[in-house]
């Protein structure tokens, strides 16, 4: 890329329709920096104190000197307790001080901006009053890739029309009476543009994963999963009945080596052949913010007939150079990915699943799966604004509005990226992806991180323990295509702040240095 | 016949054994020890080797030709192209007491709208303000910035309409209950679960991994049998028992009977027998009771005593999610542990902005409306049961029946034709549909549901239509 384009792109990017910044080879270096020692020394220490205190505050709780602030049961005494105490020592004495720092309720469209319901606590984050205040953030937390997520435009006006002439819901299942027009119609366009046989919606995304892995494998069969997958996967495939083997992240020689051994010893105890083998994968890993490795991942299938189920979440919308997901990044044939799952609920700033691929699998889904003969099926208003985002990437429009958003995040996830590792923070993942994690290790640095970039108005998510490895706490910031590049050299401005306050620009491959306007 | 043995002979050999004696007495000790191991090796390796098992290791070329050799089952089984679920009727247009078919109106009976609040012009003239004001998704999960105000709003007013401590809202209603059971029963703990749930509970119960105790439909006597065998095993082993939690699940009206539980018994048996209830109200909210609020108010019961209700919000409400209600202490421990909750995103805001207005609805239009809703059903089912030929199963202000062939004339093949007569009358009824793994399959019946603006010759027609098909089908 060219200095004078980037520079251009830097002024007004309405001008640049038609160039793609993302480059044309797909790169396959991700970068995962090993954690410092004295980062490591101090987390650990950090969670000692915690659990110290911990013991402490639940013996001052138990002798009744200090008051208990949670609920109590309210059963006569005979019932086995709930939830055991161990449980939750780690919600009252480690989450529970951090609390804040979650479920903070919006008031607004969470589009690039943000407005949060001002919150107090008296009693040390155990109960929350609202001041009745609003706060107006930089929103870097809502997946919201493509920045569909209005409350005005055309897009509003089809779905409020909608409303009017279909109704919310149909109030029947799929099987029965809850298909309209309109279902059809979203399927025929998502085939259309994931260039599939045919496709399924439903209507939440995890019971898509949940209620289908079930159908498509069972007793007899394998499965073979990525270790950071995602919980609705995980679900899927224990309801499944299915012998599940875990493979270490993005490890293709594990994988090889487990099918390997798998077919060769068959069957646990009667060593039967496999009925079926599949593998189960992720197209952007939304913790890692990794990407998989797709065309490694097709070579094995073919080469072990095994079968490929892609769960594309967060990279449809958000990846490649139609935005068709990491199989047009990669540029591989759709046809050689067994079963394309992916979520309305990221970029189509909507909600619902659905599953793509050939037609005989998408009719054995119509009539076996849990979804189409108990659960109702989509709100018709949700439909409509799928399509109309769908007619967009699919780029019938003169405007081509759907291109400028795919090649507005590209642009934005690169600058950020970039600019962030300047800085030295400690970034992992994919430089393509749009999910940019910064290692902050310590849970007293993810609760100061997140409240101080909330004083500085920028609205972030930050993670630990147990969505994420117990030592590597993190913040998450999601990019989006309606952030312009003044707001996101505002927070970027802002997290260089908070990273020297938290002396969290340490990382050793790329220490920070300053940044200049005209570097690309 | 001669003996061949001679007097001499015996000598000699009587002298052979001797010198052998003798020769054993000088022969050097080495010998003797060597010809006892012997023997006794001979003993051991008859007698008492296990026999060895043969080390398969095989080589890189074996394993090669194994990969090779492998050919997996296709990934789907072919399918009958005449399948019911892949022949659905496409509808157009709002699907309300009348849906359009073919180009014609014709009387719905099939869909769940209890209270007819599909196409409601307040409910939707709700959800328009809410898409101005939020879009229409949330873009997140509820710990990440996806709770919404409105959220907030309608957990509260559930809570206070139920007059419980806490409401917790989810984003479909198949996941609701699917995602509560395994929130609080682990392996080690006890389910009493009725024979005749449906399939959500069944997948939860499941994905729980917990001992199950089915017990007969609506068979207190046989809960009772279970509970008392329960807590045989419990006095042998009581320090066991201190740590294995128990629950009762059940529905408050079963979607796939009809029927209301006898929950009055089950909360004496309670405090006997120590376990809690969770009772899945997805059918029994919004149209029994006197204000509707449930099987609770139907049997004038402390909701106090029951732990946990849930329901769906795609019934009676008209919405699309689910719901439950309890103490604090008991729906707390959801937000953090329960999959559906914490790992998905949350319900589009004008979803939970046309619950709102129909908990409005409900609120103000109380008790008229559901005795309404209750008297009708009653007057429907006299209506049913005096057609010859049919069974009706269900309660009497049931508004959800199930529909029969009397006799063993039942198949799915004619509820199916029936069913087709009555779409060329204008009305329409739906076969109710499962899947085959289903832990108890019911039998086939045409699944009849009440909408409470259905006035009497309406439902004298529907009778009448019935009537009709049923001298079409077994002529």
């Amino acid at each position: 890329m060219a200095k004078t384009s980037a520079h251009q792109k830097n002024r007004s990017y309405t001008n640049v329709v038609y160039a793609t910044p993302v480059s044309e080879h797909p790169s396959l270096d991700e970068v995962y920096e090993v954690t410092p020692f004295s980062e490591a020394f101090w987390t650990y220490l950090n969670y000692v104190i915690l659990n110290i205190f911990g013991w402490f505050r639940d013996l001052l709780r138990n002798a009744r000197i200090e008051n208990r602030k949670g609920s109590a049961e309210n059963n006569p005494p005979g019932f086995v307790p709930l939830y055991q105490s161990y449980e939750s020592f780690y919600t009252r004495n480690v989450y529970q001080r951090i609390a804040d720092c979650f479920n903070r309720p919006i008031g607004s469209v969470p589009g690039a901006t943000l407005d949060l319901l001002e919150r107090v606590t008296d009693d040390y984050n155990w109960s929350f009053r609202f001041t009745g205040g609003k706060v107006k953030t930089i929103n870097l937390a809502s997946y919201n890739y493509l920045g569909f997520a209005n409350n005005s435009g055309p897009i509003v006006e089809s779905v409020i029309n909608s409303i009017k002439t279909s109704g919310l819901t149909a109030a029947s299942t799929t099987q029965e009476f809850g298909t309209l027009t309109q279902h059809r119609k979203l399927e025929s366009l998502l085939a259309e543009y994931l260039g599939t046989e045919d496709a399924i919606a439903f209507g939440m995304g995890f019971a898509t994963n949940a209620l289908n892995i079930p159908t498509l494998v069972g007793k007899g069969c394998l499965i073979l999963s990525d270790e950071l997958n995602h919980a609705s996967l995980v679900l899927g495939a224990r309801l499944s009945g299915a012998v599940i083997k875990v493979y270490k992240h993005n490890d293709m020689n594990h994988l090889e080596r487990l099918l390997r051994e798998s077919i060769v010893s068959g069957q646990p105890r009667t060593h039967r052949m496999w009925k079926k083998i599949l593998i189960i994968v992720e197209g952007v890993y939304s913790m890692e913010g990794s990407l998989c490795k797709l065309p490694e991942l097709i070579e094995l299938k073919k080469k072990y007939r095994a079968y490929l189920y892609l769960d594309e979440a967060h990279s449809i919308g958000a990846m490649g150079l139609r935005g068709r997901g990491v199989v047009d990044y990669w540029k591989c044939d759709v046809n050689d990915v067994d079963i394309l799952m992916g979520t309305f609920t990221k970029s189509f700033a909507a909600a619902g699943g659905y599953i793509a691929g050939k037609k005989d699998l998408i009719d054995h889904i119509r009539v076996t799966s849990h979804s189409t003969a108990y659960a109702t099926s989509m709100s018709p208003p949700v439909v409509e604004q799928i399509v109309s985002v769908l007619n967009l990437l699919l780029d019938n429009d003169e405007e081509h509005e759907g291109r400028r958003r795919i090649n507005q995040l590209a642009w934005n996830t690169r600058y950020f990226r970039q600019r962030l590792t300047k800085m030295g923070f400690i970034v992992y993942g994919h430089p393509h992806s749009p999910v940019v994690p910064a290692l902050l290790y310590s849970p007293s640095k993810i609760a100061a991180f997140n409240r101080e970039m909330l004083k500085r108005g920028v609205a972030v998510v930050t993670v630990g323990f147990p969505a994420t490895p117990l030592v590597l706490g993190r913040v998450r910031f999601c990019l989006s295509a309606s952030h312009t590049k003044e707001m996101l050299d505002e927070v970027l401005k802002h997290a260089e702040e908070v990273g020297d306050l938290l002396n969290m620009r340490k990382s050793k491959l790329n220490p920070k240095r300053p940044f200049h306007e005209t570097e690309s | 016949m001669g003996s061949s043995m001679t007097r001499g002979d015996i000598e000699s050999l009587a002298t052979d054994f001797y010198d052998l004696l003798e020769s054993f007495k000088h022969a050097p000790f080495y010998h003797i020890s060597f010809e006892i191991f012997l023997v006794l090796a001979v003993i051991w390796l008859v007698f008492f080797r296990k026999p060895r098992a043969i080390e398969k290791k095989l080589t890189e070329r074996e394993k090669q030709e194994l990969i090779d050799e492998w050919q997996p089952e296709p990934l789907v089984p072919p399918v009958d192209p005449n399948h019911p679920a892949l022949n659905v009727r496409v509808l157009d247009g709002i699907v309300g007491k009348t849906v359009e078919i073919d180009g014609k109106k014709s009387l719905n009976f099939a869909t769940f709208n209890f209270l007819n609040f599909v196409g409601n012009s307040r409910i939707s003239e709700k959800a328009i303000q809410a898409v101005q004001k939020y879009g229409v998704g949330s873009c997140g999960p509820r710990g990440f910035y996806g709770t919404i105000d409105i959220h907030l709003e309608l957990e509260e007013r559930l809570a206070k309409f139920f007059n419980c401590e806490e409401g917790i809202i989810y984003s479909y209603g198949f996941s609701t209950i699917a995602s509560i059971i395994p929130a609080y029963s682990k392996r080690n703990d006890i389910l009493f679960v009725d024979e005749g749930v449906h399939y959500a509970i069944q997948k939860g119960v499941e994905a729980s991994r917990s001992h199950v105790k089915w017990f007969k439909h609506n068979d207190i006597q046989d809960l009772e049998r279970l509970l008392a065998e329960q807590e045989v095993l419990d006095k042998k082993n009581p320090k066991k028992a201190r740590t294995i939690r128990r629950f009762l699940i059940i529905e408050g009206l079963y979607v796939n009977y009809g029927d209301i539980c006898p929950l009055p018994r089950m909360v004496e048996l309670k405090y006997k027998y120590k376990y809690r209830i969770f009772i899945d109200e997805s059918v029994s909210f919004g149209t029994i009771g006197q204000t509707g609020r449930g099987v609770t108010e139907y049997y004038d019961i402390d909701r106090q005593k029951i732990d946990l209700i849930s329901s769906s919000l795609e019934y009676s409400i008209g919405s699309i999610g689910g719901f439950a209600v309890g103490s604090s202490f008991v729906v707390d421990h959801q937000r953090l542990s329960a999959q559906g909750y914490c790992f998905s995103a949350s319900l589009p805001p004008l979803l939970a902005a046309a619950a709102i207005e129909a908990l409005n609805i409900m609120e103000e239009q109380s008790t008229p409306l559901f005795e309404t809703i209750m008297s009708k059903s009653k007057r429907l089912h006299k209506k049913l049961l005096s057609i010859k030929g049919y069974s009706v199963m269900g309660d009497e202000i049931s508004p959800l029946k199930h529909l029969r062939l009397a006799n063993a004339l039942n198949t799915i093949g004619r509820l199916e034709e029936i069913v087709q007569f009555a779409q060329t009358r204008d009305i329409t009824i739906t076969v109710a549909r499962y899947l085959t793994d289903e832990h108890l399959l019911p039998e086939p019946s045409i699944r009849l549901i009440l909408n409470v603006e259905m006035t009497d010759e309406e439902l004298e027609f529907l009778c009448t239509v019935l009537q009709e098909a049923l001298v079409k089908v077994t002529s």
